[in-house]
């Protein structure tokens, strides 16, 4: 089945932005869920092609920061704009649309369906004919479905999750599991990948191999990438930017040696007596 | 051995996306195709159509119809058997409307009718999941039977509150109404069936199955892979309201003969939610054994006493039959939950490994 060649490789969604410039900046938000603040008045950016860390302790407000970027949460306050594009309010499908993909802590698979379906779900965006090609599935529904596979079987062969193919993901272990919604993810062929704790609970073997899909993701196809994670190591080795975040705010952003130095992250991790 | 798949090699995607990847399954179709076009009319009898084959067919494509909201899209709906009123009723005002119309017209139009009832009752499926919803298509029942029943104008006036089918012609064969023969109507019901079934097989291992089934195991996370869930639910609640409808229609036509607003009670969307259950949710021959099991098997073990020449009244007959189809229907839920479907699937998938079982 690898045999067939695929036509166009897989890229990151041309938004015709060059490497190093502005793809996503999010001006002074502020969300709350009733009397809580998960974020409080967070600035921060993102630029093409890099990857960036966003850490802190638990409940730092790190998830809600993603979730108000792909649109799942409305924040109060502030404002967000993605490739030039300005918007406060908007569905997770139509921050799809515009290129932001993203993984989940706890895994947020198609338990019924196989790896390959699920991954080929992730490509429903980019497929086009209607129910009445569907319905007769030969002809243009065909072609289009073979087409698609084609590039789904290529993040099958780069995931290295050939031998799975045909098993139901709730069978898989969790490792894989993470693999694959990694894949989906990337059938999306986003601009932005946003990555919630790509590592949580992986042996070291397990993070060394999701590390090296990450950099390579970045590299060749020039996707950029936001992501949680708490393993300081993995951090520090792969973000290009880490912006630390503590009981929903801001207390650090720039390289990670200078992060890892700081007072007020040293602070926050450690713990300071008052 | 029968099902050895060893040497079946597949060397393009084209040939993976074949109906039947594995050979012998094609061959079983051929099989079943053959009884049900050339060896049962052969040999069956007016009864044997009136009273399980036709029935069999019209039953499991009604269930086909909820099995595509429920068991792919996920969405659980108590409203089959109004929906099938509304294609039963839509079909025949369209044949008493434009008696010239063609019978096969009139009733592939009449799942339209159905499909744009069956969205607009799926609306509360955009706020409500689970058992909520299905209160909220319990609504879409009563209200339509009662609608059956009130609106006069549904059923032409008629002083008996019933539609009787009229006697229509099909290129010069009575194919519906008291002149048609069993025989022509089953195999009329066959074909629509296996044109539907042909649709809705392809309709759900493509793009559109998929994002049903996202929604169906984790809806948050479909929204968040591009799917919109809003147009995927309502399409669901088209798709298979426009099936029920379809099958109302000939549950009437092709099949009754004459239908009064209460052949499509609460009773009618239970017989066809157990068939999709028994047979399997998410799997479309479940709905085929599904249907022969909750159909066909109680007509046949009614037959058994007789044939055994045990003394036992027809009453008698008719308890029995009910408490063996109940113990049946439990024996078959403890040992496979999934469905006749799976339990096929284990089967067959024990069949591909023997006699070598490592």
């Amino acid at each position: 089945m690898n045999a067939h060649v695929a036509t166009k490789p897989l890229t990151s969604l041309d938004d015709g932005i060059a490497k190093g410039d502005m793809l996503l900046k999010v001006d002074n938000v502020s969300l709350s869920f009733g009397g809580v603040k998960a974020i409080t008045d967070i600035s921060l950016d993102i630029r093409k092609g890099e990857i960036r860390a966003i850490i802190g302790p638990n409940g730092a407000g790190k998830t809600s920061m993603l979730n108000v970027i792909n649109g799942f949460y409305t924040p109060q306050q502030g404002v967000i704009t993605f490739r030039g594009k300005q918007r406060r309010a908007m569905k997770p499908h139509h921050a799809v649309l515009q290129g932001i993909a993203r993984t989940f802590q706890n895994v947020a698979l198609f338990k019924g369906m196989t790896t390959l379906e699920n991954i080929m779900a992730g490509r429903s965006v980019h497929m086009k004919r209607n129910m009445l090609w569907q319905m007769l599935w030969h002809g243009p529904a065909l072609r289009e479905e073979i087409e698609h596979r084609e590039k789904v079987e290529e993040i099958i062969d780069f995931l290295e999750i050939e031998h799975i193919r045909r098993t139901p993901v709730g069978k898989l272990p969790y490792g894989l599991q993470k693999r694959v919604e990694l894949g989906r993810a990337l059938a999306m062929e986003p601009s932005l990948l946003l990555l919630d704790e790509p590592m949580a609970g992986m042996n070291l073997e397990e993070k060394e191999d999701m590390s090296r899909f990450i950099i390579d993701v970045n590299q060749q196809r020039g996707t950029t990438i936001a992501l949680i994670e708490h393993d300081m190591g993995v951090v520090m080795d792969l973000s290009d930017r880490v912006v630390v975040l503590d009981y929903g705010k801001k207390i650090a952003d720039g390289a990670p040696e200078e992060v890892k130095n700081d007072q007020a992250v040293i602070d926050a991790y450690l713990g300071v007596a008052h | 051995m029968l099902y050895r798949v060893a040497g079946q090699f597949k060397t393009s995607y084209q040939a993976d996306y074949a109906l039947f990847p594995v050979r012998q399954d094609a061959w079983l179709l051929v099989f079943i195709l053959l009884l049900a076009f050339v060896v049962f009319p052969m040999t069956a009898n007016e009864f044997m159509f009136r009273a399980m084959l036709t029935p069999v067919l019209i039953y499991s494509l009604a269930a086909l119809g909820l099995n595509i909201l429920t068991g792919y899209a996920g969405q659980l709906s108590l409203g089959t058997g109004a929906f099938m009123g509304v294609g039963a009723y839509a079909c025949y005002k369209l044949v008493t409307i434009f008696p010239e119309m063609n019978i096969v017209v009139a009733i592939f139009l009449s799942g339209f009718f159905s499909a744009a009832v069956g969205v607009a009752f799926g609306l509360p499926s955009l706020r409500i999941k689970g058992f909520y919803l299905a209160i909220a298509t319990l609504a879409a029942q009563f209200f339509l039977v009662w609608l059956f029943q009130k609106w006069a104008w549904l059923y032409n006036y008629s002083a008996s509150g019933a539609i009787q089918v009229p006697n229509i012609k099909l290129f010069g064969v009575t194919v519906a109404g008291a002149h048609a023969t069993a025989l022509t109507q089953y195999y009329f019901v066959l074909c629509v069936v296996c044109v539907v079934t042909f649709l809705a097989i392809n309709l759900t291992r493509g793009r559109i199955g998929r994002i049903w089934k996202s929604v169906r195991d984790m809806d948050i996370a479909a929204e968040l892979v591009g799917i919109n869930l809003m147009k995927a639910k309502l399409t669901a609640f088209f798709v298979s309201s426009y099936i029920v409808g379809i099958s109302g229609a000939l549950f009437v036509f092709l099949w009754r003969g004459a239908a009064e607003a209460e052949l499509f009670d609460i009773q009618l969307s239970f017989k066809v939610l157990f068939i999709a259950i028994i047979g399997g949710l998410g799997s479309i021959m479940g709905n085929f054994l599904g249907a022969i099991l909750i159909v066909a098997l109680p007509v046949l073990i009614s037959f058994v006493p007789g044939l055994l020449g045990l003394p036992i009244g027809a009453a008698m007959v008719e308890h029995l039959n009910v408490m063996i189809i109940g113990m049946l229907i439990i024996g078959f839920l403890i040992v496979e939950p999934h469905g006749l479907a799976r339990f096929w699937a284990m089967i067959r998938e024990k069949l591909i490994i023997w006699p070598f079982p490592h």
